[in-house]
């Protein structure tokens, strides 16, 4: 026994192997870097950079540079800086509880699709086709005109149209998972159906479910952009799509207008999907060497 | 005497890895006669896919490229040929068919149109032809029903079947040389019998000359006229089966005769006990050692054997890389 | 036989699904506050109860939700999808009007990605070491990242405002000549922006499933048998390995015909491109339900026979699928 005990211990826990994992893909690292420095001006810019991004504060199609503004005024004479980093917020925001809402109907379905299969199976699988056939910006397009463009409803509404691909993914999970002898071992040990789902199951078909959240939160964004682009968002609140949306009008006077916020879009989605590459390394790198 | 059909010389494949390149076939010769059967033996790892490999000029980039070395088919070598000429004689007058039924023929294609394809690629066939001549050839093959077959794909098939398929399209343009890289190991034993007797049938009557590789003693007493015995990308021994296998001039050939009873029982009347070769191939970064390769694995290795790589010695038709190979 | 069956079972569930695309259709309509009563009141410039009463007795929204349903459900399997206030017209004449270029333009991006994405996964798995390779891992970034409304209107920038070679948007000139040739040629000189828009996004999704659904098939082992064959290396990646590797390829376009249109609507926008994206904005903004509701089922309907058209594509490719029925 007192062998055993000197044997130096090495093991690592499961956990600082995924983030060693993460360590080691640099475009994971990097992308969230840029993530968290996006996070830090969503949060602190507006005390930094105080004020209403909707006031007019100069003359219309100031160029960037100019008179102070770094990325000059819109045809409204809004400052576009300003407006950027309140839009900052309300993207990240909606593209954070959209991915949530997506993956809680995502899981749900998934897994008690993938659990109790038959026809519980084939019930929630043809709704889940059923949503697959509707194109979903269109879909969503429809939910926010019929019930009114909020926030929580384009959350909601982006939310209801792209949880079919977390169902897909949380099933074959669970579907394999449910046949593996440790789970049979609970199953003929008299554990509870619930019991079975969420505590022994589940934990262990996150992996891949945690990196699609991921890509979801991108996706999300560019839905929200999408949305706000054509005009199907709260007018009271600025965004970056809506920012697009209303200059686009003005490309030939004004078009650092429309690049410059796409191209924090395209930063921002950019950067998760790194992430999302990351964490798909850490948490499953069996995958990883195909 | 005439010209041996192939003739490899001094052939060395090699592995680069960062360390330099490592010899995974070292200072291999053999010969293979027309219409003769040679056996490769030896167990995994040991170079005898790879030797084929290199044989059709199908070594992956990846897994080795031939460093040194002459392989002389009817006195060309192929080790210097250009792809178009290689091309012309794969599947042509040397082809080759694989150890894994059940994933080597295309699923997407009908088993006809895949023998079909070789008879129009190097038979020059029209369709029609080619389509008939398959049919012909998966008779051949004993396929029961094969006009009815000829169109099925490779899933409607049976293992056993689609090897035969595979044979099939080997033999299509009656070969000089046939390479059968562990033809059974994936099948029913009944099969695998089954299998063996046509490529020894469709050999003898074609003429065709064959290399056997197998790790499995009993068909190659069964099939071979020769066998070059192989182990660690070295040819350990070579000769006529009759004599290699009753009287094995190297440890390791006598290992693996040993491990397979019912040879020596039917060769030699004795019964010796149920044996193994102890140990396991040794890592590839020894494999370019001046020294006998095998030692670490001999129960007869003394200090010559681990430091000087041994010389081939005749006995009679019989040649053993083994310093002790007169008293084994 | 077999195959006929199949055929039948598949249209059956198509069409059920159509039919769940109206339940919620309709659902949605009673769901959303306002009726079509208040939307004729409204363009009345107002009507009291009375006169409302009547408008809804005669569109029967006094009926039982189920009643309603069914009669939706029969009116829109005799093509009437309702009447658009706004418009003035038929939904189903506003539809068929804006159909064909939508259809035109999802169409062509569809082909072009697949064609396009399908070359370059073949190349880059041929060359793995090749610029190709890394082009198409760019392209994969980018693809999934740009929102496709801003590559619309950089390309907008670049190719007709600074460097006026394309048009700035719509379909066809009101000056064209007016002979199929040259209308065809100037509705193709239109389409090259918003083409290449809406299909960069899906060129980047098949390129690089192309890509690795290549480089698995090119490591298998009837891959091994093509050469042994002596085919040459052109024979072997055309014919042996694309044919396998195309099957998830084809499987992912069938399941982006939705995502397609989404993007539509958006590049529709971008490039005034007349089409169904277009007009379900404007009766979005309108308020003009039937209208909105009736380009839900169309592009369903879009969807759905895309999927078809994608099921027997993959049948007709790989044996295993046709076997199984």
């Amino acid at each position: 026994m007192s062998q055993i005990e000197n044997i130096p211990v090495k093991a690592r826990s499961p956990f600082s192997e995924a983030f060693e994992m993460f360590r080691r893909n640099h475009a994971a690292v990097v992308g969230l870097v840029v993530l968290a420095i996006i996070v830090a001006v969503a949060i602190v810019g507006p005390m930094v950079y105080p004020g209403n991004p909707f006031d007019m504060v100069w003359a219309p199609f100031t160029p960037p540079g100019q008179e102070g503004y770094l990325l000059g005024t819109d045809y409204l004479g809004r400052d576009i800086l300003s407006l950027l980093i309140h839009g900052a917020k309300v993207s990240l925001t909606v593209g954070i509880s959209a991915a949530l809402v997506t993956v809680t109907i995502g899981i749900t379905v998934g897994a008690l699709a993938g659990f109790y299969l038959g026809w519980v199976e084939e019930v929630l699988m043809r709704v889940t086709e059923f949503f697959q056939v509707l194109p979903t910006l269109l879909f969503s397009m429809v939910i926010v005109a019929l019930f009114g463009a909020s926030l929580p409803m384009i959350t909601l509404a982006i939310g209801l149209v792209s949880w079919p691909a977390v169902a897909r993914i949380t099933r074959a999970e669970f579907m394999r998972i449910r046949e593996l002898e440790y789970v049979i071992a609970a199953r003929a040990g008299g554990v509870k159906n619930a019991k079975l789902i969420f505590s022994v199951i589940l934990p262990n078909a996150l992996p891949p479910i945690i990196v699609q959240a991921a890509l979801m939160v991108g996706s999300a964004i560019l839905f929200e952009a999408g949305l706000s682009f054509l005009g199907l968002t709260d007018p009271n609140v600025a965004s970056w799509g809506q920012i697009i949306g209303s200059n686009r009008e003005y490309i030939l006077d004004a078009s650092y207008a429309v690049t410059v916020p796409g191209v924090a879009i395209f930063v921002t989605v950019l950067a998760i999907s790194l992430v999302g590459d990351g964490l798909n390394d850490a948490l499953n790198p069996k995958l990883r060497q195909r | 005497m005439t010209d041996p059909l192939l003739k490899i010389e001094n052939l060395r494949i090699e592995l680069k890895l960062r360390s330099g390149p490592i010899p995974v076939i070292d200072d291999l010769s053999l010969e293979l006669n027309a219409g003769e059967t040679l056996s490769f033996v030896g167990e995994s790892g040991c170079g005898k896919s790879m030797t084929a490999l290199a044989i059709m000029g199908l070594l992956p980039e990846k897994v080795g490229s031939i460093g040194g070395g002459r392989i002389l088919f009817q006195g060309n070598d192929m080790a210097r040929m250009n792809p178009a000429e290689l091309r012309a004689i794969r599947g042509n007058e040397i082809s080759m068919i694989f150890q894994e039924p059940m994933t080597s023929l295309n699923p997407v294609y009908t088993v006809g149109e895949q023998i079909a394809e070789v008879l129009r690629r190097h038979k020059g066939m029209g369709q029609a032809d080619a389509w008939k001549r398959a049919t012909e050839l998966m008779d051949a093959v004993r396929i029961p029903n094969a006009k009815a077959r000829v169109g099925d794909y490779p899933h409607q098939m049976s293992g056993g079947q689609r090897q035969r398929v595979m044979i099939a399209i080997a033999l299509a343009c009656a070969p000089k040389i046939l390479i059968a890289d562990e033809p059974t190991t994936a099948l029913d034993v009944t099969v695998q019998a089954q299998i063996f007797d046509l490529l020894r049938d469709l050999g003898r009557d074609t003429g065709t000359a064959t290399i056997l590789i197998t790790h499995d003693m009993g068909a190659v007493a069964e099939m071979a006229d020769r066998m070059v015995v192989m182990y660690a990308g070295r040819k350990a021994e070579e000769g006529p089966v009759e004599p290699v296998i009753s009287h094995p001039r190297h440890p390791y050939t006598k290992g693996l005769i040993s491990c397979v009873p019912h040879l020596l029982a039917e060769l030699t009347e004795e019964r010796p006990d149920l044996t193994e070769v102890p140990g396991i191939v040794p890592s590839l970064g020894s494999f370019g050692a001046d020294a006998c390769l095998f030692a670490s694995r001999c129960y007869m290795a003394d200090a010559q054997c681990r430091n000087a790589r041994p010389p081939e010695v005749a006995f009679g038709p019989q040649t053993s890389a083994c310093w002790k190979a007169d008293i084994v | 036989m077999a195959l006929l069956m199949t055929i039948l079972q598949r249209l059956a569930y198509a069409a059920l699904l159509l039919i769940a695309v109206l339940v919620l259709n309709f659902s949605m309509m009673n769901l959303a506050p306002g009726d079509v009563a208040d939307t004729i009141a409204a363009s009345m410039g107002g009507a009291d109860a009375e006169v409302m009463a009547q408008i809804r007795a005669e569109y029967g929204l006094d009926q039982p939700f189920l009643v309603q349903l069914a009669n939706y459900i029969g009116r829109v399997l005799t093509f009437d999808l309702g009447y658009s206030y706004f418009y003035n017209q038929p939904v189903t004449k506003l539809i068929f009007e804006r159909l064909p270029a939508t259809l035109l333009l999802v169409i062509t991006a569809q082909l072009l990605a697949l064609i396009v994405g399908v070359l370059l996964g073949v190349f880059s798995a041929r060359h793995p070491n090749g610029i190709a390779n890394y082009f198409v891992t760019l392209l994969a970034l980018f693809g999934y990242a740009a929102p496709v409304f801003w590559t619309g209107i950089l390309l907008l920038i670049a190719f007709s405002l600074k460097i006026p070679l394309f048009p700035v948007g719509g379909m066809i000139d009101v000056t064209v000549e007016d002979n199929f040739f040259a209308k065809a040629v100037d509705i193709a000189h239109h389409m090259v922006l918003p083409v290449i828009t809406l299909g960069s996004i899906f060129l980047a999704l098949y390129s690089r499933l192309c890509r690795a659904s290549m480089l698995e098939v090119l490591g298998s082992d009837y891959i091994r048998t093509a050469k042994a064959k002596g085919l040459t290396q052109r024979e072997i990646t055309l014919k042996h390995a694309l044919k396998n590797a195309l099957p998830p390829v084809v499987t992912l376009a069938g399941l982006q015909f939705s995502a397609v249109i989404s993007g539509a609507v958006l590049v529709e926008t971008v490039f005034s491109w007349p089409g169904l994206g277009q007009l379900a904005l404007t009766s979005i903004l309108a308020r003009d339900t039937p209208t909105i509701l009736g380009i839900l089922f169309f592009s369903a309907l879009v969807v759905v026979v895309g999927n078809l058209l994608t099921d027997m594509v993959l049948r007709a490719i790989d044996p295993r699928v046709r076997g199984r029925a």
